[in-house]
């Protein structure tokens, strides 16, 4: 084996480590568009939005995916890790009671007066939505 | 002199307190456990975000437009304390030796004239800090590790207030002041300053050394997006994970306490019982004693 084939792969959130493997590669949602990741990748820092990482085991083999509602993402060429603010497996997230929180903060959005409380019910929804697409499998808006 | 009666009932009220305190030196025990558990399991998340930050620290210039989180507010004038304690009593010295370094940080920060307010985590620092100081506790939250775990989110709730309050002008320093659990039987007050965020001495040693390595080159690393907007949205977040570590700290850190307490407790209780029964034992035989004085008596002057 002249060049490693996979990666060191970590997704940690502040109450878990929830992986830690080796991948042949993930797909990570960057702020700014989505950032494969294979083995040998140039070292990056940068930042991520609420979406799903997907992790493929092996190449052409289908992937384990994870929810995250943002964070940061730090590799180098031998790892990567994620770091999560907050983190599920996509097969647990509940869709009806997502769908429920979003309905739920349409109406605060509209009920809500203060602008920074606006703010926080619009990422809160950002959130959800970004949650409920990634059942959905649609891709984030 | 007590009669028999009393020492029964006294000895049977000790035993059933020794009852009390053993059962809840276990409960302590196992929860200290699981707050053990927690405290480890968001090692990894700590240690991945201080790393990420001294990288990203490190390939900043830090000029006038950085976040005034990292940089400060340009001003001193104005500190706020999180003085983060226990919601439950019966755990020694744990809250009050807290609140003791507390008020002397108050009181050192009031002798260099400056304003002072207070956020208040746990039930009992509230409560003893109420008396002294009550116009300046601004906020205080109660309950957030009534349950036997610490959540993340439970922890984002005071990071948010803190932050919001920050983003308003409410405060140019942020100190944190929590029971570090240094071992199960030490719990040591520390004063931790969260904002403006502090540069780890060796990590920023430690990478100017590195720039010298590589030849005046800023650093190694891909920034996506820029280094000072990674750097302006890591801050919050690092704010968040040290006020949720201090919230696990200080949780495993009152189990702790409150086991050692109850450990005392119960040997004490132990010993007052020994030391009553002895006494019991003593007081039966003189009454023995005298009984039977007074029969032979009555026999001899028949």
């Amino acid at each position: 084996m002249s060049e490693p084939q996979t990666i060191q792969f970590e997704l940690v959130s502040p109450d878990e480590k929830l992986v830690s493997a080796p991948m042949r590669m993930a797909v990570i949602p960057g702020d700014e568009g989505e950032i494969g990741v294979l083995p040998g990748h140039s070292a990056l820092v940068a930042s991520l939005k609420p979406g799903v990482v997907e992790l493929y085991e092996r190449a052409g083999g289908k992937p384990r995916k994870i929810f995250i509602a943002g964070g940061f993402v730090d590799v180098s060429a031998e790892n990567c890790t994620v770091l999560a603010e907050e983190a599920l497996p996509v097969e647990q997230i509940d869709r009806a009671a997502t769908e429920q929180q979003i309905a739920d903060l349409k109406e605060d959005l509209g009920v809500a007066q203060e602008a920074h409380d606006k703010d926080r019910i619009r990422k809160r929804l950002t959130l959800a939505e970004a949650k409920l697409s990634a059942v959905t499998g649609k891709l984030a808006a | 002199m007590p009669s028999l009666r009393d020492y029964r009932d006294r000895i049977a009220s000790v035993k059933s307190t020794r009852k009390i305190t053993s059962a809840m030196k276990m409960v302590a025990a196992s929860k200290l456990r699981k707050a053990q558990e927690q405290a480890e399991a968001s090692q990894p998340y700590a240690q991945s975000m201080a790393e990420m930050m001294a990288r990203v620290a490190s390939g900043v210039v830090v000029s006038d437009a950085s976040s005034p989180l990292l940089v400060g507010t340009g001003s001193e004038q104005k500190h706020l304390l999180v003085i983060v304690t226990a919601d439950r009593g019966l755990c020694g010295g744990f809250n009050g030796n807290l609140v003791k370094a507390a008020r002397a940080k108050i009181s050192a920060l009031r002798e260099q004239g400056k304003d002072v307010s207070l956020v208040c985590v746990g039930r009992k620092g509230r409560d003893l800090l109420r008396s002294d100081y009550r116009p300046q506790i601004a906020q205080s939250f109660v309950g957030l590790m009534g349950s036997s775990k610490v959540e993340y989110k439970d922890a984002n709730k005071v990071t948010e207030y803190v932050l919001e309050q920050f983003e308003a002008g409410a405060f140019d320093v942020c100190h944190l002041v929590y029971n570090e659990f240094v071992s199960v039987l030490t719990q040591k007050p520390s004063v931790q300053q969260i904002i403006p965020f502090a540069v780890p001495q060796g990590a920023s040693k430690e990478s100017d050394k590195k720039k010298e390595s590589s030849g005046g080159v800023a650093s190694a690393y891909d920034f996506e997006p820029e280094e000072e907007k990674i750097l302006s949205a890591l801050l919050p977040r690092n704010i968040g994970v040290q006020i949720f570590r201090a919230l696990l700290d200080s949780a495993a850190g009152e189990q702790a306490a409150r086991m050692t307490a109850m450990d005392n407790a119960t040997r004490n209780a132990g010993d007052m019982i020994d030391s009553l029964t002895l006494a019991y034992n003593r007081a039966r035989q003189a009454y023995i004693t005298k009984e039977l004085i007074e029969i032979i008596s009555g026999a001899e002057a028949v």
